[in-house]
């Protein structure tokens, strides 16, 4: 922009013009003493003040003594009739508010505020009352709780709002005070002023939060009259929501009380409160899509709005919708796509992914390229979102990995920051498995990557994860050349990881040993101790001739097996080991495992964005376990864990004690890991042991248990029964549990345990074990191809009546979650409106049986749903007992 | 306890080079100085580059906040709110303070004059939100009730004409919006 040529000057030296340039804090309090002046010049105090209110406003901060001082000489100036100074006074105070352990300081100020309360002047009132509730303690706040109340139903809006919005203050903090102002709260709801109704409506809504007949009848009866400001309405909208939320459905008519009235905010004129409208509706659980539809057409409206807020709000909800309801939100897609362009990155984003959860297959192409061109000109954060989604869009569509694989090596090629390379890696990662067809162009891409990698740490990643990938391909002596050019060219790190990968495609493929015997003797050479020691190791364990075991798996065990010792646990023994003659004992590291501090609840109220979109991490939970269970003797002999279920939560949200449970399924044993957590700072439990009733689960019988030590506040730990059934069976039962332990009371200041412990117990909700748990989700690539191969031998149909359903999707559902199988090609959902449906799920059952299923669902007038059943696998007893776990289901 | 009703986190009001004119936290999730300051500066160059000088406000979502903010010369307008919030309402907050602002400098918004008149954009701010709460957003109320309160009797009556055309303006100007969209 040109600026006027007088001013070329001005610019050069701008800072000449602050009124507060070269201010410092000493000068400042010195001319504070204007304000002990008998003869007080108001305008002369006004400028001091807003003096001192710069300085704390840029960060500066007062000693005590200096704010005490500040504060006595700031009261004095209440003796001036200037309305401008006492302003500057009120904010003052309200910047250095004395705590009330200053008792001096309220006292003083308290007196004159009071006088103010009591004022002519409404300003005076106003603020005053603002102020005084700042600083005022409970007994304090009885003396003038006679004139808040009147305050609250004062005929001046400005009065009433301020003693409105300082009662929900003090609530947090004198609430049994405020509860009795609710018949003056009540009266100000029913205030004309547009204001003063929207505090009265938040104060009384928090003052009766905790009774829920109280809250529906204020939102009926709101409902019913005039709400007067958009402020007021989006709050009564939220109300409803939380009334409609507790309620649940009418279950006869399907029909929730009060949408009628969400609905009639989707006309609202002003826009603040239709998105508020429409958001209502969305996240309302259980929405149908007949709620659905009017507010998504008024959000599909705002996509085009010409005000980025709007924009950003109505795709940032649909977004949302997308996750749940996908096929409702494809209607906005058009407009969606024309957002991809929008100049606010942020809007593009939100768009971008939500197109990516509702695009179906054949749009997955065209998809790719609008957001090619889109990359190159967004932030890092951003291109994390996209590629996340990408990466579950692909899980989506396992037939598109070619195109979507392609691109995410194109992006990899891309000037980029660390973490959005690692999203991008991680996600190639995933792919390669759970897509078998992606494995090898995968590997391929990552190859290609590390040939020019800056991260020293991606590389290593990298390289270990082709030490475990590589060999088992088909033509593992492929990938050698890129792995031996790391040896040449990277630092060390890069260098030793590289070395070890050598060593794996070495001893797990035969054919290429001896070539790897000539690479790895090239390194003995290397500058770096560890490189060479590395290499050293492995030529010596791989040519046989070392005192480790005798066969050549014991090497590989050694050599390449999982570390059977915690991480933590073998740090601190290391740390404590001191050099001597003894060596240091690896067996002797306690393999126990420590209980690991919640990081998610203790991190302050920071969430994720909520557009990231939620998919697996890069470590699977399953690797975790089958560590953890490995660890522990009792359980190590059970042979390969087939699956390990979603923890269920055995205790009901913030109670002293918090169990949940994670079923390990094995061929002939079942073992339930319970996570327990002890929320009480002044226990420490011990010996904590869940004793399962198993008299309605005859089939089970328990062969062992390990007891948790301890189990101190706050550090979460696993205790864990192991139960015996018949070999390769899905059988069922019913577990009641009870948690049993040694209580102790612990000194909250010193944090000991007294010694004497009381034993006692605590009932757990029950658990079941049922068919799905013994089914594994597994996605097939092409349903069509894997269902025609597997053949009509041992299939089994047959037809069952499910009565009568909420909706088809609802029934679909149902039976997915009875058989725990995984849905494909996207089957899962069920276009609205329609009166049939085939879903189409895959599976391995337990005994490592694939399994293929094709539901065909059909609803007529009544909702009575029939569903049609055929199973394809490899053994027809399989197929009967899919068969019967939908029959008893 | 207030999720249900809105709050307003922050309002920054920075100059062209991200330092503060005047800014007011309304909630803990900034404990200290410091940490005020890289919450600013971050904001501030994540929202530089982006077009925020035509007629509606502009919107951004990063770390998990809502930020919608406003330029116009050398100052840089911010509403900050968690990110479960009306991004409508922030936004209605941000042009109760931007008009506001407007209308106490006599529409001469620069750093300058905002700097000669900061207790008047104080005393706004003051005025705006309570602890979080939103106590007004008609730009108009908020202005009057920050600028009559200051009795620089000098100014009194040409202020309160001020106001008064300004009310015209702001009229003629909603009215345009509304015809606009």
């Amino acid at each position: 922009m040109a600026q006027p040529l007088v001013k070329k000057d001005d610019d050069q030296e701008d800072e000449e013009y602050s009124p507060f340039l070269g201010i410092e804090k000493g000068s400042v309090l010195q001319e504070a003493r204007v304000f002990n002046d008998p003869q007080l010049d108001a305008r002369r105090c006004s400028q001091v003040i807003t003096k001192l209110l710069y300085l704390l406003n840029q960060g500066e901060t007062f000693t005590k003594i200096e704010a005490t001082e500040v504060f006595f000489a700031v009261t004095k100036l209440f003796q001036s009739k200037d309305t401008g100074l006492r302003r500057m006074v009120y904010l003052m105070i309200k910047e250095i508010s004395p705590s009330s352990d200053e008792v001096m300081q309220v006292i003083i100020v308290t007196s004159s505020l009071m006088k103010d309360m009591n004022s002519k002047t409404d300003m005076y009132r106003a603020n005053a009352i603002r102020v005084l509730c700042r600083i005022t303690d409970g007994t304090l706040l009885t003396q003038i709780e006679r004139y808040l109340k009147q305050a609250i139903v004062d005929k001046n809006p400005v009065v009433a709002s301020a003693a409105l919005v300082s009662g929900i203050h003090l609530l947090q903090t004198n609430p049994e005070i405020v509860k009795r102002w609710s018949n003056e709260v009540q009266e100000a709801v029913q205030s004309r002023a547009a204001l003063v109704q929207f505090h009265a409506l938040a104060l009384l809504h928090q003052i009766r939060q905790n009774d829920r007949l109280a809250v529906s009848k204020l939102v009926s009866s709101l409902t019913r009259g005039s709400v007067r400001s958009s402020l007021a309405q989006c709050l009564l909208i939220r109300y409803t929501s939380q009334v409609i939320r507790e309620s649940g459905t009418n279950s006869q008519s399907g029909d929730r009380p009060f949408f009628d009235h969400l609905e009639a905010c989707l006309r609202h004129k002003a826009d603040m409160v239709i998105i508020e409208a429409a958001r209502a509706i969305t996240e309302l659980s259980g929405v149908t899509s007949r709620e659905l539809t009017p507010a998504i057409t008024v959000l599909q409206l705002f996509l085009s709005s010409s005000k980025p807020v709007i924009r950003f709000a109505a795709v940032r909800t649909l977004n949302k919708v997308a996750m749940t309801h996908p096929l409702a939100v494809t209607n906005c897609n058009i407009d969606m796509e024309s957002l991809i362009s929008d100049q606010n990155r942020s809007i593009a984003t939100l768009a971008i992914t939500t197109l990516l959860k509702t695009g179906n297959e054949s749009s997955v192409d065209r998809l790719m390229k609008q957001i090619s061109n889109f990359m190159s000109d967004i932030a890092d954060e951003f291109k994390i979102v996209v590629v996340e989604a990408i990466r579950s869009l692909c899980l989506k569509f396992p037939l598109k990995h070619r195109s979507l694989m392609n691109f995410l090596s194109n992006i990899l090629r891309e000037e980029g920051g660390f973490e959005y390379k690692k999203a991008i890696i991680d996600s190639i990662v995933i792919l390669i498995r759970d897509i078998p067809e992606a494995k090898e162009p995968g590997l391929f891409h990552l190859c290609e990557f590390i040939e020019d990698c800056e991260f020293t740490y991606l590389s290593t990643q990298i390289l270990h994860f082709l030490g475990k990938e590589g060999p088992k391909t088909s033509d593992p002596s492929k990938y050698i050349r890129y792995i031996y050019n790391r040896v040449i060219l990277e630092n060390a790190t890069v260098r030793a990881a590289a070395v070890s990968t050598l060593a794996k495609f070495g001893s797990m493929v035969e054919l290429l040993k001896p070539r790897i015997f000539v690479l790895l003797r090239r390194c003995l050479f290397d500058t770096d101790d560890e490189v060479r020691d590395r290499a050293t190791l492995y030529i010596n364990m791989l040519a046989g001739d070392s005192s480790v075991g005798k066969t050549d798996k014991d090497v590989k065990e050694f050599l390449f097996g999982p570390l059977d010792v915690p991480l933590a646990n073998l740090e601190t023994s290391l740390q404590s080991y001191e050099s001597s003659e003894e060596p240091f004992d690896i067996s002797a590291v306690p393999k126990e495992v420590k209980p690991q501090p919640l990081t998610e609840k203790k991190a302050p109220g920071k969430k994720p964005p909520s557009f990231a979109v939620s998919a697996n991490g890069p470590t699977s939970p399953v690797d975790a376990y089958e560590k953890l269970l490995s660890s522990i003797p009792e359980i190590s002999n059970y042979g390969q864990l087939f699956k390990s279920s979603t923890p269920v939560e055995l205790t009901e949200a913030e109670t002293e004690y918090a169990v949940n449970v994670v079923k390990h399924i094995f061929n002939g044993h079942v073992v339930f890991q319970f996570n327990c957590t002890n929320t009480i700072p002044e226990q420490l439990l011990e010996n904590v042991i869940v004793t399962v009733d198993t008299s309605e689960a005859e089939e089970f019988a328990e062969v062992a248990s390990k007891p948790l030590k301890t189990l101190p506040y706050d550090s979460p730990g696993q205790t864990f029964v192991a139960f015996e059934k018949p070999d390769g069976l899905p059988s069922n039962g019913r577990f009641s549990n009870m948690l049993k332990f040694i209580v102790k009371e612990v000194d909250p200041s010193t944090g000991e345990a007294e010694e004497d412990g009381v034993d006692d117990e605590y009932q757990l909700e029950d658990l079941e074990v049922t068919a799905a748990d013994y089914m594994l989700k597994v996605p097939v690539l092409n349903f069509k191809n894997a269902w025609d191969s597997m053949g009509p031998d041992c299939e089994r149909v047959d037809e069952y009546g499910l009565g009568v359903r909420e909706s088809l999707g609802e029934a679909v559902s149902a039976v997915i979650n009875i058989l725990g199988m995984q849905p494909c090609e996207g089957t899962d959902v069920v276009p609205n409106n329609s009166r049939s449906h085939t879903c189409l799920l895959s599976g391995v059952f337990i005994g490592n049986v694939k399994v293929l299923v094709r539901l065909s669902f059909g609803i007529d007038g009544p909702k009575q749903v029939a569903m049609k059943l055929a199973v394809r696998s490899e053994d027809a007893a399989i197929s009967d007992a899919i068969h019967e776990i939908v029959a008893n289901g | 306890m207030q999720d249900t009703c809105p709050t307003i986190k922050n309002i920054l009001l920075l100059d062209s080079e991200g330092k503060r004119v005047a800014v007011k936290y309304y909630t803990d999730d900034w404990p200290t100085n410091a940490v005020k300051l890289a919450y600013e500066k971050s904001v501030f160059t994540k929202t530089q580059k982006t077009n925020a000088r035509t007629e509606g406000a502009e919107i951004a979502m990063f770390d998990g906040y809502i930020v919608v903010y406003k330029f116009i010369q050398d100052l840089h307008f911010f509403v900050t709110g968690g990110d479960n919030e009306n991004e409508l309402i922030l936004a209605t907050v941000l042009q109760g303070f931007f008009d506001a602002v407007g209308i106490i400098l006599r529409n001469n918004v620069d750093k300058r004059t905002a700097l000669e008149n900061l207790d008047l954009i104080l005393l706004c701010l003051d005025e705006i939100v309570d602890g979080g709460i939103i106590l007004e957003t008609e730009a108009n109320v908020i202005a009057e009730k920050s600028v009559s309160s200051s009795g620089l009797a000098d100014g009194m009556s040409s202020l309160s004409e001020q106001t008064i055309s300004q009310a015209l303006a702001t009229a003629r100007e909603h009215l345009a919006r509304s015809l606009l969209k």
